[in-house]
């Protein structure tokens, strides 16, 4: 059995150029030479303002579209129309709108949606199914609709349906909007406890820094700047020459000091 | 349109019928139909059994009448072209109160009634002792082409959703003082129509997408 514990895998972009079919050839494209790397296991945020080819990227990062120029490699192989179906068992992403990926009647058959796909079968489907809704807390619902469940528990649901392939890289787009405070943590804590890479596509600044040590920031279809979450927030010039405002009140060095204290404070 | 869906739940294993598998209740529909399609008009005897028969099961799944009369509105637009029948048709004619109907007509008007009306029945039968996931599976079991199926299973998923989408579009309407009234209305309702088409047409790309990135598009190997 292959479900075991999935290991990120490193994603790097070179050069990514894109823009959509159509779009007149003096308006500038959409993505206008990414390049990064993301290293196995590593938990990035990639932040930008509404309309700076957040989702663009993300959906160039298993084949969906395929790049204009430069390249997307997972591990060693590279994205391309030849590698596209051992991409996406193992690179998943996950909607902003949950009700966009629980298409199935019950949850139970969304999660086996993936696998099923890429061949599992039998026992070893229901084991999958079973395996990753524990993994998000979802026990027990998968006889359960998609619209009797609570957006966080159907966000929680659509994670399910991408951790069921055993995935080495996971992509989040919007995974905090319209989430009460109480669906934020429960979130926070399911994807916590993944061992696969994790690229957050958001412009929810707060929860970047709960979560991802690492922020790379889009505009305009290229990176700007890469580092360290922190010390890019508390930038507040830098950040709002990109269209990034910090929610009114929110100081990111007090937020990861209350964050440091309470684990030092538990060690011994 | 009301609170529940036209698709919630049927207070399911009362009858011997709720429990019965669905593809069981499935191939007995296509039969059933099919014989009363099948039967010539003049059979009044062979009407007569059939409807004591569809009444009977009726009866043991305890399908209640107001349920039987709501869903049976479906068969409206048939009812209306089989009473025009008598007075379209041509050949020849005869006096009933008053009125000159064409012969043929009369006959088409029963023959189209009748074998409705049973049909329709049938499948309220079907529909009322069944969740409608169990007729889609069943479906499924018979190989029915896999697309065909999938349009069903989304029908089922998503019909809520824009059921609740055109009731939140009616309540944002009426919170800034919108009444229909008269044809003057019909183009803001048009144009909500349309947006809903808008909604769920993006909705279904989206969805695509969301499959594409697990695999979908694979044909499977057999």
């Amino acid at each position: 059995m292959t479900s075991g514990t999935p290991v990120g895998a490193p994603v790097m972009v070179t050069d990514l150029r894109f823009g959509y079919p159509g779009a007149r050839t003096d308006r500038t494209s959409i993505l206008d030479g990414v390049s990064f790397e993301v290293r196995a296991g590593e938990r990035v945020a990639i932040l930008g303002p509404n309309g700076a080819g957040k989702t663009t990227l993300m959906l160039h990062l298993n084949g969906i579209l395929t790049a204009a120029s430069g390249e997307v490699r997972i591990g060693d192989t590279v994205v391309s129309r030849q590698t596209v179906r051992s991409i996406r068992r193992r690179v998943g992403l996950v909607f902003q709108d949950p009700d966009d990926q629980l298409f199935m009647p019950t949850v139970g058959e969304d999660v086996a949606f993936g696998p099923a796909n890429f061949g599992s079968t039998g026992a070893e489907l229901d084991d999958r199914v079973t395996s990753a809704l524990a993994r998000v807390g979802l026990d027990g619902h998968s006889e359960r609709a998609p619209q009797h469940l609570s957006l966080g528990q159907r966000r929680r649901a659509a994670i399910a349906t991408i951790l069921a392939m055993d995935v080495e890289v996971i992509v989040l787009d919007e995974p905090t909007s319209n989430l009460d405070p109480s669906a934020r943590r429960e979130l926070s804590a399911t994807l916590d406890a993944l061992a696969a890479t994790v690229i957050v596509v958001t412009h929810d600044l707060p929860y970047a820094l709960e979560l991802c040590p690492r922020a790379l920031i889009l505009d305009g279809g290229r990176i700007v700047a890469d580092g360290q979450t922190a010390e890019l927030l508390a930038d507040e010039e830098f950040m709002a020459a990109h269209g990034l405002e910090l929610p009114w009140g929110f100081d990111p060095a007090v937020a990861m000091r209350r964050r440091s204290t309470p684990m030092t404070a538990e060690a011994p | 349109m009301g609170t529940t869906g036209p698709l919630s739940g049927n207070g399911l294993g009362r009858s011997a019928l709720h429990r019965a598998s669905a593809r069981t209740k499935l191939i007995g529909l296509v039969v059933f139909v099919v014989i009363v399609v099948a039967t010539p008009r003049e059979w009044f005897a062979a009407f007569a059994l059939y409807a004591a028969f569809i009444a009977t099961v009726l009866i043991v799944a305890r399908v209640s009448p107001v349920m039987i009369l709501r869903r049976s509105l479906i068969e409206v637009p048939f009812l209306v072209f089989a009473l025009l029948l008598p007075l379209i048709a041509q050949g020849p004619r005869m006096q009933v109160l008053g009125m000159s109907l064409s012969v043929a007509g009369l006959w088409g008007a029963w023959g189209l009634l009748v074998k409705a009306t049973l049909a329709v029945l049938a499948s309220i039968a079907l529909v009322a002792t069944t969740e409608p996931r169990r007729i889609v599976l069943a479906l499924e079991s018979f190989r029915l082409p896999r697309e065909l199926v999938s349009i069903m299973a989304f029908m089922l998923r998503y019909l809520d959703l824009i059921v609740d989408e055109s009731a939140r579009m009616r309540t944002a309407r009426t919170a800034r003082g919108f009444t229909a009234t008269g044809p003057r209305s019909w183009r803001i309702l048009g144009s909500g129509v349309g947006a809903l088409f808008v909604r769920s047409h993006a909705r279904g790309e989206r969805v695509h997408l969301a499959m594409l990135s697990r695999g979908y598009a694979e044909v499977r190997e057999p």
